[in-house]
């Protein structure tokens, strides 16, 4: 593999002249008030900090994560895996094969121990010892343990990583298992969506890298900047929502007219993205917008919760399959009938009761 | 507990008629009891509308706010039924020993479950007369804590959760309530409980009226009157 490149490396590689490098840190220092030596610092540490390595390893996966991340525009992809980050080794878009490949992990492992960012696309299948997905000739499980041992973080690309996603739908006969679940030792940033936005993964991506941290997280493990609104929090069609315009039916006066798409089960009001306001394609729109109701992609199990069109989820319990409003419904009519019932006993019960009483005084 | 032991004579009657009245239900507790019916009442209508919407209504959005209106009263609602919920916990401590009753079923007397078969096997019209209580029955006790009791927290609970969601992540709500999506991570799964636990508590409400018109007809002792004035009046002096 190449030598380390230092941010300075990749600034000069811009065709930027090391006097307008020098130039850049003195103003800079001066502009954020520095004392007289932070321009020299500042100069250094770009000319000896390295690009963060960052391995980027396939398992049980459809590689729609990495058809994302290529198409994010802001930042431009090409810059980010070319500027920003040292993406050492992945194997869908690397130049090397075989062993050559190989090699990178064993060396970038030694090299940046406890410096790396392992970002995982997809997740390990655990159930006969791994099996059902091989890489290298070996389980995925043991590729992806091996490599975290030395990690700084890891990412986990999609609702895969994240969640489990189809490959992990019932009854999941891979046991296909979502990273958390499998390394535990190491801090994971979940970054949900299948895929996620191409430019909430450039975004997580960027701000590790400028920033030498990871992003906040939520309760779930979600960077917050991303995902701690819903869909639905942000919806240019929240007004219709408030104002109880619906559409009703597919291609009915109120889809013309882009009503809310709630009766249509969208799963805005309980999906936590940012589709809504950074939309996709660079912008140009996401689901609601193009007139289909959010599937709810980047939340847990949202394979598994019944059709993508219902508004209340069906329940798969005992057998039956009904929302919870017919299971209660159902539930009350039959408590409504035993009422019925028991009223009719007891009056007879009291005739008969009443008889006896008169029959024996 | 204060026992007024009345002799009165009925005006127009002249005989003697032997009354037992005694204070149970003391004021907070009919007070909560009648604001729950109504919140209760409420809160599952607009839930119910909140999960199934009414027909579209026509205009500009901008001239409406129906939708809006029926979640605003459901969280007024549910955050009035809180409030009366903690009062109501606080009465436990503080209140009659039949104000504690509804909060917990004890579980390892031998002697409770002996009296509930006795109300199970009364109601099933296999025993004939059922025990006399100045409280709730050991069924009763035993069904409106798993049937009101816990179900009103749950509720709350996860009505808060679901709160915390438009709230925001810097809310308290989602500070106090949010570790609810750690159990349900996706909160459709939430919704879908919170659903349930309507029907559980109409399913309930069901019962409890049906049950409190049977006894005051059937039983000896008043059960209707007793939620207005506090006081349980008994027919007779048998047992």
């Amino acid at each position: 593999m190449a030598a380390a490149e230092t941010l300075y490396d990749v600034i000069r590689r811009q065709g930027i002249t090391r006097r307008s490098f020098t130039k850049f840190c003195s103003l800079t220092a001066a502009s954020l008030g520095f004392g007289p030596g932070a321009a020299t610092a500042m100069a250094e540490a770009l000319e000896t900090k390295e690009r963060v390595p960052v391995i980027w390893m396939h398992g049980l996966e459809c590689t729609c994560c990495s058809e994302s991340f290529i198409r994010s525009a802001h930042p431009l992809v090409k810059d980010v895996v070319l500027s920003m980050i040292s993406l050492d080794y992945d194997d869908t878009i690397m130049a090397a094969a075989g062993h050559q490949a190989e090699a990178i992990l064993k060396e970038t492992k030694e090299k940046y121990k406890g410096k790396y960012i392992l970002a995982v696309e997809g997740n390990a299948p655990l159930n006969e010892d791994g099996m059902f997905c091989i890489d290298g000739g070996k389980p995925f499980v043991e590729k992806l343990k091996w490599m975290a041992e030395d990690a700084m973080a890891i990412i986990a690309w999609g609702a895969c990583a994240s969640w489990g996603c189809v490959q992990a739908a019932k009854p999941n006969p891979t046991q296909a298992t979502p990273i958390d679940k499998v390394i535990l030792d190491k801090p994971i940033i979940k970054v949900p969506g299948c895929p996620p936005i191409a430019e909430v993964m450039t975004g997580v991506v960027t701000f590790i890298t400028t920033f030498g941290k990871l992003p906040e997280l939520d309760r779930q493990g979600r960077p917050k900047m991303f995902y701690s609104q819903r869909i639905h929090d942000k919806c240019y069609r929240r007004a219709h929502f408030d104002a109880g315009q619906f559409v009703e039916e597919w291609d009915d006066e109120g889809a013309r007219k882009g009503y809310c798409l709630y009766k249509m089960g969208c799963k805005g009001p309980t999906t936590y993205n940012a589709c809504s306001t950074v939309r996709w394609n660079g912008g140009v729109s996401f689901p609601i917008q193009s007139g289909h109701g959010c599937i709810g992609c980047s939340e847990d199990g949202f394979w598994d919760n019944g059709s993508f069109y219902d508004r209340l989820t069906n329940l798969h319990r005992f057998g039956v399959e009904a929302n919870a409003d017919k299971v209660g419904m159902t539930a009350a009519g039959i408590v409504g009938g035993a009422i019925a019932a028991h009223a009719a006993v007891t009056a007879f019960k009291r005739v008969t009761t009443k008889r006896e009483k008169a029959d024996a005084s | 507990m204060t026992i007024h032991e009345t002799l009165a004579a009925a005006a127009h009657g002249g005989k003697a008629v032997e009354r037992q009245s005694i204070y149970v239900y003391e004021a907070p507790v009919r007070i909560w009891h009648w604001v729950n019916a109504v919140l209760i009442l409420t809160l599952a209508l607009t839930g119910y509308f909140i999960g199934s919407p009414l027909p579209s209504v026509p205009g500009e959005a901008s001239a409406n706010f129906l939708m809006g209106y029926i979640r605003f009263i459901h969280f007024a609602a549910g955050q009035v039924l809180a409030v009366f919920l903690i009062l109501r916990v606080y009465w436990a401590f503080v209140g009659n020993i039949h104000a504690r009753q509804i909060f917990h079923v004890p579980f390892w007397s031998g002697r409770f479950w002996k009296e509930w078969l006795h109300e199970v096997r009364c109601y099933t019209f296999l025993a004939r007369q059922p025990k006399k209580y100045v409280g709730h029955n050991p069924l009763a006790q035993f069904t409106m804590f798993l049937m009101v009791t816990l179900p009103l927290f749950f509720m709350v609970i996860t009505g808060f959760a679901l709160y915390s969601e438009g709230a925001g992540r810097d809310s308290w709500e989602y500070a106090l309530f949010g570790w609810v999506f750690s159990i349900w991570p996706n909160s459709q799964d939430t919704h879908t409980v919170h659903h349930l636990g309507m029907w559980v508590i109409l399913v309930f409400v069901m019962v409890h009226i049906y049950v409190a018109i049977r006894e005051d007809i059937m039983s000896r002792q008043s059960i209707i009157s007793s939620m207005i004035s506090g006081e349980r009046l008994f027919k007779d002096r048998e047992d």
